[in-house]
């Protein structure tokens, strides 16, 4: 009774989140609220029993890609009279295709009705009671499916590279740093041995040593103290 | 008794009661963490610290919890009023929750999960959003330029968390935590994983924006970076929030790489001690280095942070991982 009741409620926050994405006038906020629908999304999968699903859909998607969309969309300069300029001439259109998309949404569901294995299939996110959902599901993805779960890693890793080939550009005249050249430098730096008690400045030791300068002169002893 | 506790009512009070046993010697820590910062600063410089409230000073951070609450909440005229609020509960409640599932002893967690170990790495992965939501709803530019680098550091520094986690659930077999301690009886994981308890610990700095990796406050070149705007509560919450995530990133140390609740040796005047004390002990000498670093190093270039992140730590922990992936495996250790 309780898992039921926390369904509907997170189902009814993330269906209401997700009309908010898609209806609230700040980017901003739209991004927060598509946050809290992967949140719910989560919390459904919870309930379900696939908590590995749940864990990683709020590391990757709440954790990394929602904080890179918000660090984009933050950093846009919009202007709200602007948005707002063409909503009238655009309304008619607009409301003519999703009444289109609202029928044919209509039809497809008035002949839906469920195969009937489709209990049977089911997922089961954990077969037999015996192992945890992460072990089921890594049965799964590198035994059944190795080849197709590698063929995404590699598809992304295309993808990684070209957007990095396509971003990455040497501009002539920037300054960069040899972290390498700079520790193994030697010869222009170097330690002194300093009388203690002396003054700094008198000895002149602020500047690298000459190589064949004076040895700095001691103070003499009783010379302490600030100047 | 146990009639009561297997009812749902019994169940949600025997949590509660769990929950307020766990959280207010956690906030009791973080108030004495704040001094106790003061005080080992204060004797690293050669200072004598906080030492006026009370004797040794010891009543130092009711006072300032007290000054705290007294000022006026400032809300400024361009902020986003609910977003502005929300940020610092949002960073307060994260570090809270995060404890639910933190096991003290063998079977003292709240929360004993069996993906544990990923409910923490999430937790801790959303605590950039408090950041950034502070400084876009502050509507200021220092605020805002803390949040940006906030937001690029937090998701660098998470990649080579990610990898230290996956290489030690590799020689544990279970994402539970408890079972990753148990995993530890006989040798502490920072023994075998050295490198990667270095490299743990140095992301935890930078995902709790601790020194030398505080740029997002960045005082002397960002006023105070994100929270620039807050006062009272606000700013308090978000105060907390920071040293309790201290703390929990030391319990996290403890429990991946200095074995937990076990005592070093398991020989007799070890064993007397119990496990809760050597937990606490251990979080106390992680917390000791989180000061001793703070006390020590200059604050990082944005461009080095970015790079020990990206170029150094994420290929060594990759190429670590892959190594102990083989060893396990031509050892015949892989835990079934």
């Amino acid at each position: 009774m309780i898992a039921t009741l926390a369904f509907y409620a997170f189902a009814a926050v993330l269906i209401g989140s997700a009309v908010m994405v898609v209806s609230s006038r700040n980017p901003v906020h739209s991004v927060l609220f598509l946050i809290l629908a992967f949140f719910n999304a989560a919390a459904l999968m919870l309930i379900a029993g696939a908590e590995f699903l749940a864990m990683i859909l709020v590391i990757v998607y709440v954790g990394a890609v929602a904080v890179l969309f918000l660090f984009v969309v933050m950093m846009l300069d919009i202007d709200f009279v602007r948005l707002r300029e063409g909503f009238q001439r655009y309304a008619p259109i607009g409301g003519a295709v999703g009444a289109v998309l609202f029928v044919e949404l209509i039809f497809v569901l008035g002949a839906w009705r469920f195969a009937s294995d489709a209990a049977d299939l089911r997922i089961n996110p954990t077969p037999g009671g015996s192992v945890s959902n992460t072990q089921a599901i890594g049965r799964i993805l590198y035994t059944d499916y190795i080849l197709l779960f590698q063929l995404a890693g590699l598809v992304l890793l295309v993808a990684m590279i070209g957007a990095i080939v396509l971003t990455l550009r040497a501009r002539p005249g920037t300054k960069r740093q040899n972290i390498d050249a700079q520790v193994n430098r030697t010869g222009s730096v170097g330690l002194v041995q300093v009388p203690m008690g002396a003054g700094l400045r008198e000895m002149g030791i602020l500047r690298p040593p000459e190589p064949d300068a004076p040895k700095p002169i001691a103070a003499p002893a009783d010379h302490g103290g600030h100047h | 008794m146990s009639d009561f506790i297997a009812t749902p009512f019994g169940t949600l009070v025997i949590t509660v009661a769990q929950a307020l046993a766990l959280l207010v010697p956690l906030l009791l820590a973080v108030a004495y963490l704040t001094y106790g910062e003061r005080k080992v600063l204060a004797a690293m410089q050669m200072r004598k610290g906080p030492n006026v409230v009370g004797p040794f000073g010891l009543g130092q951070p009711f006072a300032d919890a007290i000054k705290m609450l007294m000022k006026e909440t400032i809300i400024p005229s361009g902020a986003s009023r609910a977003l502005f609020m929300m940020a610092p509960m949002i960073t307060f409640g994260l570090a809270m929750i995060a404890w639910a599932v933190i096991p003290v002893n063998d079977g003292w967690a709240i929360a004993d999960i069996n993906v544990g170990i990923l409910y923490l790495f999430a937790i801790s992965s959303l605590g950039v959003y408090g950041v950034i939501i502070a400084g876009w709803a502050s509507n200021s530019k220092y605020a805002f330029l803390g949040a940006l680098r906030s937001a690029a550091q937090m998701v660098s520094y998470e990649v080579s968390i990610g990898f230290v986690i996956v290489t030690v659930l590799l020689c544990v077999g279970s994402l539970n935590l408890t079972a990753i301690v148990r995993a530890q009886e006989q040798v502490w994981f920072f023994i075998p994983l050295f490198p990667m308890f270095i490299i743990f610990f140095i992301s935890a700095l930078a995902e709790t924006n601790r020194a030398p990796f505080d740029l997002p406050e960045g005082e002397s070149e960002l006023v105070a970076g994100f929270f620039v705007e807050y006062s009272s509560l606000s700013f308090g919450l978000f105060f907390l929030g920071e040293y309790a995530n201290m703390i929990l990133m030391s319990a996290l140390t403890t429990i991946l790489f200095l074995g937990g609740w076990y005592p070093p040796l398991a020989i007799v005047p070890f064993t007397w001690v119990p496990g809760p004390v050597w937990f606490i002990l251990k979080i106390c000498l992680c917390l000791f280095t989180f000061v001793w670093v703070r006390a020590t190093f200059p604050r990082y270039r944005y461009d080095q942070l970015m790079r020990l992140g990206w170029k150094i730590f994420l290929p060594f922990s990759l190429f670590w991982l892959v190594l102990t992936a083989f060893v396990l495996k031509l050892a015949g250790w892989l835990p079934a």
